[in-house]
């Protein structure tokens, strides 16, 4: 049986029908394929080609082959390893933050509110604010002399007066962290709430028949079963902030004392402001090396670790 | 040249003379020398060009809109397009739109003409250039676009930073506003501000981690006796004045008398704003702040402020930083002949002369003009002394790259993450390495 269908899947190949519809189906992907080719794969490939040579201006000419030069130079540069601390630091502080603010939020939002509509309308604001607005607007609410934050401080007699919340650089760091988390827990909110309303409600009314807890049934039945969205939003989420640049940009253009500078505005500094192009494209390949080896150590700790038997 | 003669055979009619007159109006609103004289000159010019500005500090976006109406006037038949970016993104937006010609005419720092010059992102305008123009502008001007004896660009920003100051702090708290004439004594009279109970912090300057707070701190250096790089073009700022004006910095925050804001977001138009609002009493700021500090629709202080040269140091120099700007034809221009005439045009002293509020002009002579002494008489009288000695960030291809490490440094040392002659001195080294590599 399985030998007849092979056959009459041979003889169809290679009859001239499959040939014009494989040519057919090729001519209307073509259009596609130049389009992503090249805009998408065309760049990428030639990043990596620049990556090897010392190419020093935007335009064309004749520049060094320096092998993996720029490479080798990322990994002995001690800015460079500066600024991945930092990336990584903001990348797990904020992640970590968001999933777990928005797992509860979600949680609230999933529960039987009043006015849930409204609720569920508003809390997509931060995320559908411009980065740059949102820069913008916690640049001032920090600011030390008209800031918000050193208002509602003094007001509550907590102190905060004239305090200059992105003055010092660790500070400064941990500020555009909250900032992030603020506008990017909607988005783990989403993917939550969007997972909560898949887990069946019987499931929760089984187990307390069985005599569990809210919190037992939250640790085995919510949790587990939210694994696929956490999952999708932690990788999301862990790229984004791997990559962070303009909320830097707009909030502290990396300052004070580099304190804020993160991988991406280091990358964008080596490449569009000193011209370093063939430096900069080996950054560009170490970010995304990085965010692929974070990426994979997730799906691993979610797939195989601490939730492991879930499917 | 036929229509000349047939012109001067024909009988003169009421509408050649007209015609004639109105030629010779446009003629005289044309730039002086080298420029291609003559309406029907104009009038061959055309196309279209794209223009890049900032939009900050200098002209304003209205100003620049006047010039390039006025500019229309002249050449009918170009079309310009003008595009405003930050200082910030200035630089990045030129760098990245080389490649594929964006932009015809460009807006560039006294910082980059070697840079752009040697990659040859600008065109080279020295047999353009006519001999004249060295002799008419100020020197600090010609300076600004000239990188190995070549021209980049025509001068078309002057600026320096000077010293503006609140009088009523100054008579409240009982300061000789004399004595602001060093910084010593700015010091002084920021500690009886202070101590007056007047505001919280006297001071306040651009100390971001950007370009900013490097402009600030050459001209430190400067009044402190320093030198930026050797004779042999190595670092030197880590020695004598150029420490001197980092401990200086420092200790104005460690006093309390400069605002700890300025370490951490303060720009330019930061301390503008602190200083009309009355909230400082004192700062270092380029030109355009006085019109804007002083006009009574946005500031608390106007009509209570003064504006003076940049106060010496304990040697009693007292150079401005060279803050000037340039118009660069982009080597990828199509239409070399439009960006010419515009960039002409807008550098011209008619037209800087009629803006000369926001932005005092680069020829010699508009300093005795009375239309530009009468719009700012105050700032005319001291650009007169100020503009005759500025200090110059170095010319070199990786002034960029060699800025952001400095910078970085700076910062450390005015946070108090290091002493000043130790981060001046990692600064020296990964300045040189920059310079070297």
């Amino acid at each position: 049986m399985i030998e007849e269908k092979r056959n009459v899947l041979e003889r169809f190949k290679s009859s001239g029908r499959f040939r014009g519809e494989g040519i057919l189906a090729f001519a209307l992907i073509l259009p596609s394929l130049l389009v992503v080719g090249w805009i998408i794969l065309y760049p990428i490939l030639r990043t990596f080609w620049m990556s090897f040579f010392d190419i020093e201006s935007p335009l064309p000419g004749s520049y060094p082959f320096v092998g993996l030069h720029n490479y080798f130079a990322a990994f002995k540069s001690s800015d460079f390893r500066m600024v991945t601390e930092h990336s990584l630091y903001f990348t797990f502080v904020s992640t970590f933050f968001e999933l777990t603010l928005g797992i509860l939020i979600a949680l609230l939002l999933n529960s039987p509110l009043k006015f849930r509509g409204f609720w569920r309308s508003i809390v997509v604001i931060p995320w559908a604010l411009p980065t740059i607005v949102n820069g913008a607007l916690w640049k001032w609410i920090y600011n030390g002399n008209y800031g918000v934050l050193n208002e509602l401080l003094h007001v509550f007699h907590l102190g905060g007066q004239g305090h200059n919340w992105l003055g010092s650089p660790f500070e400064a760091l941990n500020m555009v962290i909250i900032a992030d988390i603020w506008k990017n827990t909607s988005l783990v909110v989403f993917f939550i709430l969007a997972g909560l309303q898949t887990i069946p409600s019987d499931l929760y009314e089984a187990a307390r028949v069985d005599g569990s807890t809210p919190v037992k049934s939250f640790w085995n039945i919510t949790i587990p079963l939210l694994v696929p969205s956490i999952m999708v939003v932690v990788i999301l989420r862990t790229i984004d902030a791997f990559k962070v640049f303009d909320i830097i940009y707009i909030m502290t253009k990396g300052g004070p004392a580099s304190g804020t500078q993160t991988i991406s505005f280091y990358t964008y500094q080596q490449t569009f402001s000193n011209e370093y192009f063939g430096y900069g494209s080996a950054l560009a390949y170490l970010i995304v090396i990085f965010t692929l080896v974070i990426a994979w150590f997730y799906i691993k700790l979610l797939r195989q670790g601490t939730l492991e038997g879930v499917s | 040249m036929k229509n000349e003669e047939s012109i001067t055979d024909r009988q003169v009619s009421r509408r050649a003379i007209l015609g004639a007159g109105a030629a010779a109006g446009l003629v005289t609103m044309m730039p002086t020398e080298g420029f291609a004289a003559g309406f029907s000159k104009a009038a061959n010019v055309k196309g279209t060009i794209s223009a890049l500005f900032m939009k900050q500090a200098g002209y304003s976006d209205t100003d620049v809109a006047k010039m390039t109406a006025d500019f229309k006037k002249v050449y009918p038949n170009v079309t310009v397009k003008t595009e405003f970016v930050a200082y910030e993104a200035l630089h990045d937006k030129i760098v990245t739109s080389a490649l594929a010609h964006t932009y015809d005419v460009v807006l560039i720092d006294v910082i980059w003409p070697a840079e752009f010059g040697s990659k040859k992102m600008v065109v080279d305008i020295t047999n353009r250039w006519p001999a004249s123009w060295t002799n008419d502008m100020l020197g600090g001007a010609v300076a600004t676009a000239v990188y190995n004896k070549h021209y980049y660009g025509i001068p078309w920003i002057l600026d320096t930073k000077y010293f503006f100051y609140n009088t009523e702090h100054m008579a409240k708290a009982k300061v000789d506003e004399a004595s602001l004439d060093t910084w010593d004594g700015v010091m002084k009279a920021a500690s009886a501000i202070k101590k007056a109970g007047l505001v919280k912090y006297p001071l306040a300057w651009s100390w971001t981690q950007s370009e900013s707070m490097l402009c600030d701190y050459m001209q430190l250096l400067g009044a402190f006796g320093g030198q930026f790089l050797d004779a042999s073009g190595k670092p030197a700022f880590n020695k004598g004045g150029g420490v001197q004006a980092l401990e200086f910095m420092r200790k104005s925050i460690v006093d309390g008398l400069t605002d700890p804001v300025s370490t951490a977001t303060a720009a330019e138009d930061d301390v503008r704003k602190m200083f009309s609002a009355g909230q400082i009493s004192m700062g270092l700021n380029w030109t355009y702040m006085w019109a804007m500090a002083n006009d009574p629709k946005q500031s608390k202080v106007a009509g209570k402020m003064k504006v003076l040269q940049t106060p010496a140091g304990p040697g009693g120099k007292r150079p401005g930083i060279n803050g000037s700007m340039a118009l660069s034809m982009s080597s990828g221009t199509k239409n070399p002949e439009a960006a010419w005439a515009y960039m002409s045009f807008l550098t011209s002293q008619k037209e800087q002369n009629a803006v000369a509020m926001d932005s005092l002009p680069v020829w010699k002579s508009s300093y005795t003009d009375p239309v530009v002494v009468k719009t700012s008489p105050a700032v005319v009288a001291q650009a007169k002394k100020e503009l005759n000695d500025m200090i110059l960030r170095p010319q070199v291809t990786k002034y960029n790259a060699m800025s952001l490490v400095i910078q970085a440094e700076v910062s450390k040392a005015l946070i108090g993450q290091k002493t000043p002659q130790k981060a001046l001195d990692d600064a020296a080294t990964k300045a040189a390495a920059v310079l070297n590599a």
